[in-house]
């Protein structure tokens, strides 16, 4: 119960005298204003998020208890957990551990070698080099490439009709090799993609973090009479632990996500990663379930499983960082 | 706080709250459907691959007749990516007025489950039911009478093969005696390979790859996935025969082990890597197109060891379009015979209209770039009127690339047939619910 006096004993000291109740009406408006403004400037990310971030998680949640047909999301009976056994196993199970496997593999054959050469490259551009600014540049050109060109050019390059790397090996006597049909040989071909594509960016972000280290810590380093490598390692590698922890963390959910490169590799049989499965990630899996065999309900179990596992990995991350962090 | 920044942040404000109420309301559809026939309508088409419409002229040539009508073709490439997009609108919306099937969907689209998003087209303006290859009309009419797709093309085969290379290889050439070669059973067919091979040009294979020779014997099969109205494909005779020939054509040798459609396949036809390939109707553009023009006059055509139909497609109205009754009258205009003829003459779509087949330019019709001199209308529409009917049923096309799939497993993974048959009815057993 607001009073008129009420209101004028709670006005802020100093303010400029006006009349009575003009003066309570802009101070209960400005008082309104601080308070509901912030929440009106971000409104629009939080509605967003709940319209495409939130709610389609939450409806895949749901629809993964259900068994519901692609073509009519309407009808959708409730099974449970059904979904989730099955996927672990029941029938399609086989499949599942297949990818999530497969997921595994080429995430370490992608992942460890891209984050290596990385580093490697970052060091040495972060020394005084001729043409330094075009090397920078050109380390971000595979990144700034679609996925869909780059792919298509590899799977020509490793084509068993007149392809690159099978000429190559030619060269050195080696016999030509079916790529995509082996499960090793294609996901190696997989892997250089993703490896192409990724590491001149994770480079960029070292020689970012790099440039940042001190110059008297190496001064110092090479007084006491370290070699270049041992500065490399003994300066360059401890003061970039967090920037590495971050590249490893990022690189772990893409490598989890991978779709667009196996998939787009395949070709015809693409959308189930090679003939035999032999490169199919989860999210190929998932979207074979959903879009080709058109069972939403078991695609949606796939996805909710695929993000427990993000979440996995995260935690795990975390650990290893906890840990790390405390040795120092 | 002065006005100019105070008139900045309540700008900033109303912008925020304006911004907030869009996306509170979402976006709500505007434009009616209108009734009046003279309106100035658009209908759009959504096919794949090619299905000649533009290529004959045929949409300029109805925009004239209907002034008020203009047409847009959505074409996607593939048919897999196609069907993936058009299952997606099926449940979401936004369908073109007129949607084109293939054959391996359109008894899932025909299907209890489906046919609701169709309209029916039996009845619609401008449809001759009698003009359409009976069995054609029937895999588009569910049980209940509604048709909901109008055939544009089947796909009788042949066999297009490379005349130098089988010069080279010691076998006959001229089209007559390459056909009396395996004529009547396909197993002759894997054995002209085993002669090719025995003396085939270095690096060459007899045939493409095993999933087409698969593709062929299924294809001319009166059982294939479906008896009775149940799947049945294990103990189904097309598919035994199918597998039992391909994994012999593999064993044998006489296949490159291409994936059909893939680019390494398009590249070994102007690699001239392989003699043979099972070829469809539609098949013909894309001899045409993959071998080049360094490749003319080398290829020729005869015919299949059976009458078969492989592929073929349809056109469905959906109902959920604003401009239904115009989109039937087109869908059926397009489909009607003189129309297909106009089309076969272009791209070598094989019209689903019987009528067509006695038109002047279909019958007599030969293809300048595959043996000119070979009679390539008569084969295919000696063939379109062989085809014996296949039961087909809403699984078909994933138990169809399913067993596609494992011949692939065969030739390019290298199983054995047991390995590959057990791999394919896994794969079956986790999808077919």
């Amino acid at each position: 119960m607001a009073t008129p006096t009420r209101t004028h004993r709670t006005d802020p000291p100093g303010s400029p005298p006006t009349d009575p109740p003009a003066r309570a009406r802009t101070s209960r408006l400005h008082r309104w204003d601080r308070a509901a403004s912030p929440y009106l400037f971000v409104a629009p990310f939080f509605l967003v998020f709940a319209a495409f971030g939130l709610f389609p998680l939450l409806y895949t949640g749901w629809l993964s208890l259900h068994r519901v047909s692609l073509y009519n999301v309407d009808q959708a009976d409730w099974v449970g957990l059904q979904n989730y056994w099955d996927l672990l196993f029941g029938p399609p199970s086989h499949f599942f551990w297949n990818a999530l496997r497969n997921t595994i593999t080429l995430g370490v054959l992608s992942t460890v070698p891209q984050l290596l050469a990385a580093l490697g490259l970052a060091h040495l551009l972060n020394y005084q080099l001729p043409a330094r600014g075009f090397f920078r540049t050109a380390l971000l050109a595979p990144y700034a490439t679609s996925v869909a060109a780059a792919t298509l050019v590899f799977a020509l390059i490793f084509s068993p009709e007149g392809g690159m790397a099978n000429w190559l090996l030619g060269l050195v006597g080696a016999g030509p090799v079916q790529w995509e049909a082996g499960p090793w040989s294609s996901q190696f071909a997989v892997s250089v993609i993703v490896i192409w594509r990724w590491t001149g960016y994770n480079a960029l972000i070292y020689l970012a973090a790099m440039q940042a280290i001190p110059r008297e810590l190496y001064e110092a380093a090479a007084i006491d009479g370290a070699s270049r490598w041992q500065q490399f390692r003994h300066v360059t590698i401890p003061e970039l632990r967090p920037t590495i922890l971050f590249t490893v963390v990022v690189s772990s959910i893409g490598a989890t996500q991978l779709f667009g490169e196996p998939y787009l590799f395949g070709g015809q049989s693409g959308h189930q990663g090679g003939a035999d499965h032999q490169y199919e990630t989860l999210g190929i899996l998932m979207y074979d379930t959903g879009f080709h065999h058109s069972m939403l309900g078991r695609a949606s179990a796939i996805a909710w499983t695929m993000f427990g596992l993000l979440l996995l990995v995260g935690l795990a991350n975390t650990l290893i960082a906890r840990r790390l962090r405390s040795a120092n | 706080m002065s006005a100019h920044r105070r008139s900045r942040r309540t700008a900033a404000l109303v912008s925020a709250a304006a911004l907030t109420a869009l996306l509170a309301t979402g976006c709500s559809s505007a434009g009616t459907g209108s009734d009046d026939p003279n309106a100035k309508i658009t209908l759009s088409v959504g096919d794949f691959g090619t299905f000649g419409y533009k290529e004959a002229g045929l949409f300029d040539e109805y925009s004239k007749a209907h002034p008020n009508i203009t047409i847009t073709e959505n074409t996607t490439t593939q048919e897999g990516d196609y069907w993936t997009a058009l299952q997606t609108r099926l449940s979401g919306g936004g369908l073109d007025d007129i949607q084109a099937l293939e054959l391996s969907r359109i008894a899932l689209a025909s299907s209890e489950q489906l046919a609701g998003a169709f309209t029916d087209l039996s009845k619609a303006q401008g449809v001759d039911k009698d003009a359409y290859l009976p069995w054609k009309w029937q895999q588009a009419t569910t049980a209940q009478g509604k048709t909901i797709g109008l055939g544009t093309d089947v796909g009788p085969m042949a066999i297009c093969y490379r005349q130098d290379l089988f010069q080279a290889a010691g076998l006959p050439t001229e089209p007559a005696a390459v056909s009396a070669l395996w004529a009547g059973d396909w197993a002759k067919y894997v054995e002209a390979g085993r002669q090719y091979q025995a003396k085939a040009p270095k690096g060459t294979f007899f045939m493409d790859t095993a999933s087409g020779l698969y593709n062929g014997v299924v294809s001319s099969n009166a059982e294939q996935y479906y008896r009775k109205g149940k799947v049945a494909y294990q103990d189904s005779a097309g598919v035994q025969q199918g597998w039992k020939l391909a994994a012999e054509a593999v064993q044998a040798g006489v296949t490159q082990g291409l994936k059909e459609f893939d680019t390494p396949w398009q590249t070994a036809f102007s690699n001239s890597t392989f003699a043979t390939t099972v070829c469809p109707s539609w098949q013909q553009a894309n001899i045409e197109k993959f071998s080049g023009p360094g490749n003319a006059g080398k290829w020729n055509i005869a015919q299949a060891p059976a009458a078969g139909n492989w592929g073929g497609s349809f056109l469905a109205v959906p109902a959920s379009g604003k401009h239904v009754a115009q989109a039937q009258a087109l869908a059926a205009w397009l489909t009607a015979p003189e129309q297909q003829a106009k089309v076969f003459q272009k791209v070598g779509n094989i019209p689903a209209n019987q009528k067509a087949y006695t038109l002047p330019g279909v019958t007599d019709f030969t293809n300048p770039y595959i043996g000119p001199k070979a009679p390539t209308g008569q084969i295919f529409s000696t063939a379109a009127k062989a085809i014996t009917p296949a039961e087909t049923g809403p699984h078909h096309g994933t138990l169809h690339g399913a067993f596609s799939n494992g011949v692939l497993l065969m030739e390019q993974n290298h199983k054995s047939a047991d390995e590959a048959w057990a791999a394919t009815l896994k794969q079956i057993t986790s999808t077919i619910q």
